[in-house]
């Protein structure tokens, strides 16, 4: 009788193909765009995990000024680093590698191509310190450190952009208007936490980049590795020390620096992540409670357009429940429709924007199993109202109508 | 022998005070198993509102109406619904079939609601189709069919379900007269043959000569019980 119940409702439902689809559209997107936010979100959540997996020793990130993140309020009086600030910290025993970072826009060309891409100045050890491995030739040496030679080790973005697949060892480029020799090129390492491409940036030495392209002596931040012995809070602690000393920091007054843990940071991104996610998925979900009052309306439209058949069939014997029933069958049957077509749709488009945004493709059985469960409960909350509304039909008034 | 169908003192009144309507007004009658029974009276007269309490469709104002002994006035309406899936056929003058639905499953409607399963659903359907002269045409859908054939279609639905009584509302009301005669020709050979009670409203004297028995209301009021002349 229920399967039954089930062929007739597919049977009516397409008899009006156009009128279907256009109620389906609503839950469909619902559901699509809720699979597609949770699997997104969960995507990058992963990716931000393996981001901390792959940083192997804990790394610390000093800046000057008071704030973490943003445009460095407070910070334009903070006074800047220097090489020899970065060089203090590297005789602490806590501190394996010591990178200083300047970083720069600038326009790198090769014969007719170029590439708009970050320059970073910084010293040998940040490869060591981001556990970065180089793809082809080496990273600077010691002189070329000291003297500011013009060298340089290009992301794969940029050796793409500027050479293809050719061999641009010992080439030499142009960064702003200094020749810079190709002595490196770094392995690729995809899309970061933001999304950005860490692909997108050449490094020099510091001193190279300080002297000839930003025309100063000053280190914006530095980045240390800490050694395996040490944890993460005493690297702060001793950072802070020698930095306030560094600085003539008074005992009361704040610090005009600060310092950031990595993995900090990365567990706060998929904090950030999860609520995103979460706030985009409960958007997502009000379109899917959009889309239930859409088979209300439908199913209250029917109801009324086929007055005449429920006269029928409660003539013939039907009891209210059998017509509540099949009603809410239909409504079922449409929602549960939306909902397969929904969860395809939606998986489709997360499958598109782990492509695009290079972050893993995720889907949940579970978010899908809730979906299709949710899409069922919409068609049984919306079809009830309607169904019932069948079920009550005074059978002579039904069998009258026109 | 218990009549199949009585009514005592029934009324149906719609409205209250100064808008009342006495639909039926106090109406005494019985119908035996087995009678074909024509019912006759202007419009307004309560010929149409005293089928729709045989038929279980409406209830009475007051008074009782018994079926089969059993007083049925104050059941609720899944209750008169079982009854009119066990025990009563509908045909009525528009013919109310599905529109969508070919004539075999028309005739299978109330095979369903009877939990009858599907193979066993389509025989009696078919065979039903056969009585009424409609065998072969089982996938035609209504509007492939004229309108003798559509009550035909009608006709078999009300009785696949194997019914005590047939209610018929005019059944020859949207026919011209040969096919009306025909459908006549039909029910009554159902009444002769199957023993099937009828009970048919019309307004026209012909049609209702087909019956044995002639029931007139004139304003809510049973005023003629007769027996129909040649039959006796």
């Amino acid at each position: 009788m229920l399967w039954e119940t089930v062929t007739l409702a597919f049977i009516t439902i397409t008899r009006n193909k156009l009128r279907t689809f256009l109620t389906v559209l609503g839950v469909v997107i619902g559901v699509a765009a809720v699979i597609a936010m949770v699997t997104i979100g969960q995507g990058s959540s992963a990716q931000v995990s393996a981001s901390v997996a792959s940083l192997g020793s804990n790394v610390l990130t000093i800046r000057s000024g008071t704030r973490a993140f943003g445009p460095p309020g407070g910070g334009e009086s903070a006074p800047k680093f220097t090489l020899k600030d970065a060089d203090a910290l590297a005789d602490l025993p806590q501190i394996a590698y010591v990178a200083p970072i300047v970083t720069g826009g600038q326009t790198v060309v090769f014969g007719n191509a170029n590439a708009s891409t970050q320059i970073y100045g910084t010293s040998a050890d940040y490869l060591k310190v981001q556990n970065w491995p180089l793809a082809l030739g080496r990273g600077f040496e010691g002189t070329e450190e000291t003297a500011g030679a013009a060298v340089c080790v290009l992301g794969q973005t940029v050796r793409t952009k500027l050479f293809g697949t050719s061999d641009p060892i010992d080439e030499t480029v142009r960064v702003k208007n200094v020749a810079c020799q190709v002595i490196g090129v770094l392995a690729a390492k995809g899309a970061g936490s933001f999304g950005q491409d860490q692909d997108d940036i050449v490094l020099m030495p510091i001193k190279t980049v300080q002297r000839r392209l930003e025309g100063n002596k000053d280190v914006a931040s530095i980045s240390v590795a800490l050694r395996k012995s040490a944890t993460s809070a005493q690297g702060i602690k001793a950072v802070q020390a020698v930095m306030r000393d560094r600085r003539h920091i008074g005992l009361t007054q704040a610090d005009n620096f600060n310092v950031t843990d990595m993995k900090e940071l990365s567990s706060m991104l998929s904090g950030v992540n999860a609520v995103l996610t979460g706030m985009l998925s409960s958007v997502a979900a009000v379109s899917l409670l959009v889309g239930g009052i859409g088979i209300m309306n439908i199913m209250l439209v029917s109801v009324t357009e086929r007055t005449r058949e429920i006269g029928i069939r409660l003539a013939v014997g039907a009891s209210s429940g059998q017509v509540l029933t099949q009603f809410l069958v239909e409504a079922i049957v449409l929602s549960l429709m939306g909902g397969v077509i929904g969860i395809l749709v939606g998986l489709g488009l997360a499958y598109g924007a782990s492509v695009f945004m290079a972050i893993p493709f995720a889907p949940s059985g579970a978010v899908v199993a809730m979906a299709f469960g949710f899409s069922a409960l919409v068609g049984v909350v919306f079809g009830y109202f309607p169904a019932r509304r069948a079920a009550r039909l005074d059978p002579i008034e039904a069998l009258r109508h026109q | 022998m218990e009549p199949l169908i009585a009514f005592r003192d029934v009324a149906r009144i719609y409205g209250s005070g100064e808008a009342e309507v006495r639909a039926l007004d106090g109406v005494d009658l019985t119908i035996n198993k087995g009678e074909f029974v024509a019912i006759m009276g202007p419009s307004g007269s309560g010929k149409s509102t005293s089928m729709n309490i045989i038929g279980c469709l409406d209830r009475p104002t007051s008074g009782k109406y018994l079926f089969q002994g059993t007083e049925v006035q104050d059941l609720d309406q899944d209750s008169r619904a079982l009854l009119r899936r066990h025990y009563l056929g509908f045909v009525f003058q528009g013919f109310n079939l599905l529109a969508r639905a070919s004539a075999l499953e028309n005739v299978e409607l109330p095979l369903i609601y009877k939990g009858i399963p599907k193979a066993e659903r389509v025989a009696r359907a078919k065979r039903a189709l056969e009585k009424v002269g409609l065998a072969g045409r089982e996938n035609h859908d209504p509007s492939q069919l004229s309108g003798g054939q559509q009550q035909r279609v009608a006709i078999a639905r009300a009785l696949a379900g194997d019914p005590m009584v047939i209610l018929a509302d005019e059944p020859t009301g949207n026919l011209d007269s040969h096919r009306g005669h025909e459908i006549m020709q039909l029910l009554q050979a159902l009444n002769r043959d199957e023993g099937i009670t009828i009970v048919m409203v019309t307004h026209e004297e012909d049609i209702a000569a087909y019956a044995q028995r002639l029931l007139v209301f004139t304003d809510g009021k049973l005023t003629r019980d007769e027996a129909v002349k040649g039959h006796s």
